[in-house]
């Protein structure tokens, strides 16, 4: 026989095709609807917020690793990629460009890269930007004014997304009836939610990045389930109470950063349980605080604060939860 | 009664059974065989020959080492030349017998021709005493020794006998030629070990993706009419064929941890065991050869071959009448895929439970660069036992044995689900067969010291 050499290692000997880096490829195809949706509305400023958040993540990723952390850059499995586009997504178009930078600096060299980077960090990297930027810049954060679009958008709704307005209204006094008519647009219209930063825009591109994920088997459903059902199921018993001051379950789904929320950010593999179980609690936890931020906190939604607290408890849900073994009971 | 699988984990590998329509053909016999003391699980074999002896082929050249061991037959007739230490697959020496093949003289007492016996004797002593004196263990992986599973310790009661038609992994075609080629003779030996297990039921069950094999066996078992044996269609999921999944699929009975199936009543066997049992019962014909399957990714057809071979044909000889290495092969296994061991010394002789020559590709099986774990969270899903294969990794690193006890590192059947699954390619199933030994060291040396402290007690 010939004297080539033949690679010798134990079992299995073949791998599903699979890497870090086709997942993370996954979900950028999955928010990629989203993303076109939120540039053809808000134009070239969406655009150039989508490409200097997702610029600046991965530079910073690739600067740091490399001259600071002195280790092989990560950049090549796109997790940065990712932290960039749910960055952008989270952020309102007419934010200044160098405070979408600030944001990816939290992210990549705050959130992230400190605790060991990919894996290894605690809080979801683009919410810790975004909630970083909430708390510093409030007034950039919350100015909500539509840039000029590719495609004209019907009712729009300038200065402040429905949501804080009507949070507004409601602090200061006045019924959901009484704010709909002072205002003159109908349910349907704060439905539609023009004027919502750019990620919550279109529930209809966000649903089909979900299921394309579900569909490839990145994501499980069970922790997205579990706070839409949360929501849904303390908005019904609120609202059914209280029509006038609580709003209902369809719209606090839909509006806010519920969706991009519980389909992107929740689910994150590092920051979530990973057993199911765990990660229902995990999800009715982020419901339960969204939905009390709503109705009785400061801000307008809470789902970036939600998520970013049941991230501490996502160490023990692990500790706590683990699954069935074949054979012991 | 519809599809059936196990209740958790398993991957769904592609198929990859290129060799599928490749009849069995007899492989040429070699200048010389080289017969292996360890082709079974327990205690080696003790070899009763020494050079110089003439032999035929079906003569006992080996008896059982102990309890767990199995008797070794000549699989040609010739002269022995040596018995002395060899290197096995992984490089390991192991005590052959070497013997010169000289023509193709058979033992007079073994009936060589094509016909079918079915009728089964009835005295249960006698086909035990022929399963063992021909040397059958068993043919799925694990190579028990077959008497040994059929009867049941004081106290245990078989009520199912499976038959394994699954062959999970992918590549591997031998169990499905045996199964569309001999169906008759693997229900007879199906019939033969229910018949010793005092008429226990019998499923046999067959993956939907061998719908050829589940029409042959389901008409065998037709023709033939024995009482309650019946085939199971088994939904395609890997590792399916592993004992404690199989059980767990047909009869939704799971065996405990560190137990076996006939603590749940349950004895498997592999369709190509069913198929020596038959043999050896009916046709006293000893364990000598099997069916091993010689395929690959990217190789041309024409090197595709399932071989009746005669246990202790070296596999260089195996692959040289096979049309040579190809190539594009960068790793050579010896059995499936994902529990096949890889080939270190081409020289290596088949034993009797070779079940295949594979080929692998550098794309398919060069391992990527490990990564970070992303907590994905897949190795745990695709783990049949239930396992958490990122934390069993983590506690090994950390050196942790009373943890990796708890998290039941000594019930990892070694199937390769969580390595084949996980996208920061960790190599997780290395980690966590050392965890395992480890974790298996630590219980077998405290039964041994409660045992002492037991007796000394007594005393
Ligand atoms: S090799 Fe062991 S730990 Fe890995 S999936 Fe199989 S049983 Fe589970
Ligand atoms: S599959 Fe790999 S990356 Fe995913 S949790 Fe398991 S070890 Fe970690």
């Amino acid at each position: 026989m010939d004297n080539k050499k033949y690679i010798v290692s134990p079992s299995p000997h073949i791998h599903a095709d699979i890497s870090t880096t086709s997942v993370m490829r996954d979900v950028i195809i999955a928010l990629s609807p989203a993303a076109v949706v939120a540039i053809l509305v808000y134009g070239w400023a969406e655009l150039l917020v989508l490409l200097v958040s997702i610029v600046s993540c991965v530079l910073l990723e690739w600067a740091v690793t490399r001259w600071m952390m002195k280790r092989p850059s990560t950049v090549g499995d796109l997790s940065a990629v990712v932290t960039g586009l749910l960055l952008a997504l989270n952020l309102p178009s007419a934010i200044p460009l160098w405070i979408v930078f600030i944001g990816a600096v939290v992210a990549i060299c705050v959130a992230k890269l400190p605790f060991g980077g990919i894996g290894q960090n605690v809080f979801n990297p683009a919410i810790t930007g975004r909630v970083f930027l909430l708390v510093s810049f409030p007034a950039q954060m919350t100015n909500w004014t539509p840039t000029p679009g590719f495609v004209p958008v019907p009712d729009a709704v300038s200065g402040a997304t429905p949501l804080s307005l009507l949070k507004e209204a409601l602090k200061g006094g006045s019924t959901i009836p009484q704010f709909l008519a002072s205002n003159d647009f109908s349910m349907s219209s704060l439905l539609w939610d023009i004027g919502a930063s750019a990620g919550e825009l279109s529930a209809g591109a966000l649903l089909i990045g979900f299921i394309y994920l579900l569909i490839r088997r990145v994501v499980k459903p069970w922790i997205p389930l579990s706070i839409l059902g949360t929501m849904a199921l303390i908005s019904v018993v609120f609202h059914t109470v209280n029509p006038d001051i609580y709003t209902g379950p369809v719209f606090n789904i839909m509006t806010g950063g519920t969706l991009l929320g519980a389909f992107f950010m929740a689910t994150d593999y590092v920051t979530s349980p990973m057993n199911v179980w765990g990660g229902v609690i995990f999800g009715v936890g982020i419901g339960l605080i969204d939905m009390m931020i709503r109705y009785f906190g400061a801000y307008p939604e809470g789902m970036s604060f939600a998520i970013l607290l049941m991230n501490c408890t996502v160490p023990l849900l692990n500790r706590w939860f683990h699954q069935k073994k074949y054979g012991r009971t | 009664m519809g599809k059936v699988t196990f209740s958790r984990g398993g991957i769904h590998p592609r198929d990859c059974k290129y060799a599928r329509e490749c009849a069995i053909e007899e492989l040429p016999l070699p200048k010389t065989v080289y017969v292996s003391m360890v082709q079974h699980l327990g205690a080696p074999a003790k070899p009763l020959v020494a050079p110089g002896d003439s032999v035929k082929v079906g003569q006992v050249i080996a008896e059982p080492g102990g309890f767990i061991s199995a008797f070794i037959h000549s699989p040609v007739s010739g002269t022995v030349k040596g018995i002395a230490p060899r290197k096995n697959l992984a490089g390991d020496p192991v005590m052959h017998v070497e013997i010169a093949v000289e023509g193709d003289e058979w033992d007079p007492a073994i009936d060589r021709s094509g016909d079918l016996v079915t009728d089964i004797p009835d005295d249960k002593a006698l086909i035990l005493g022929r399963i063992k004196a021909c040397g059958v263990v068993g043919l799925g992986g694990a190579t028990f020794p077959t008497h040994v599973k059929l009867s049941p310790p004081p106290g245990k009661v078989a009520d199912c006998l499976i038959i394994n038609g699954s062959e999970c992994e992918p590549f591997l075609t031998s169990d499905y030629r045996i199964m569309i080629e001999r169906p008759k003779e693997v229900v007879v030996g199906a019939a033969i070990m229910q018949k010793v297990l005092d008429g226990c039921h019998c499923v046999i069950g067959i993956e939907e993706n061998k719908p050829e094999a589940i029409a042959a066996i389901r008409a065998a078992v037709a023709e033939l009419g024995y009482p309650d044996i019946r085939v199971q269609v088994l939904r395609k999921r890997y590792p399916q064929g592993g004992e404690k999944q199989l059980i767990d699929a047909v009869l939704h009975r799971q065996v405990g941890s560190g137990g076996l199936p006939i603590d749940v009543g349950a004895v498997v066997q592999n369709v190509t065991t069913s198929f020596a049992v038959y043999e050896a019962v009916q046709k006293n014909k000893p364990l000598i050869s099997n069916i091993l399957t010689v395929t690959g990714d990217k190789i041309p057809a024409k090197l595709q071959h399932n071989y009746l071979f005669r246990i202790g044909v070296p596999l260089s000889f195996v692959m040289e009448q096979a049309g040579g290495i190809p190539d594009t092969a960068a790793k050579i296994v010896s059995g499936g895929p994902m529990m096949g061991k890889a080939v270190s010394n081409l020289d290596a002789t088949t034993v009797k439970g070779t079940a295949a020559v594979l080929y692998l590709s550098e794309a398919a099986t060069r391992r990527q660069k490990e990564s970070h774990c992303i907590r994905c969270g897949k190795c745990a899903d695709a783990c049949p036992m239930g396992l958490e294969p990122f934390l069993l990794n983590r506690l090994y690193k950390a050196a942790d044995l009373e943890a990796l006890e708890k998290n039941a590192a000594q019930d990892c059947i070694e199937c390769g689900c969580c390595l084949y699954s996980c996208p920061a390619h960790i190599p997780l199933l290395d980690h966590i067969r050392q965890a395992k030994g480890q974790v298996m060291g630590v219980i077998r040396a405290r039964a041994a010291a409660a045992k002492a402290a037991a007796e000394a007690k007594k005393q």
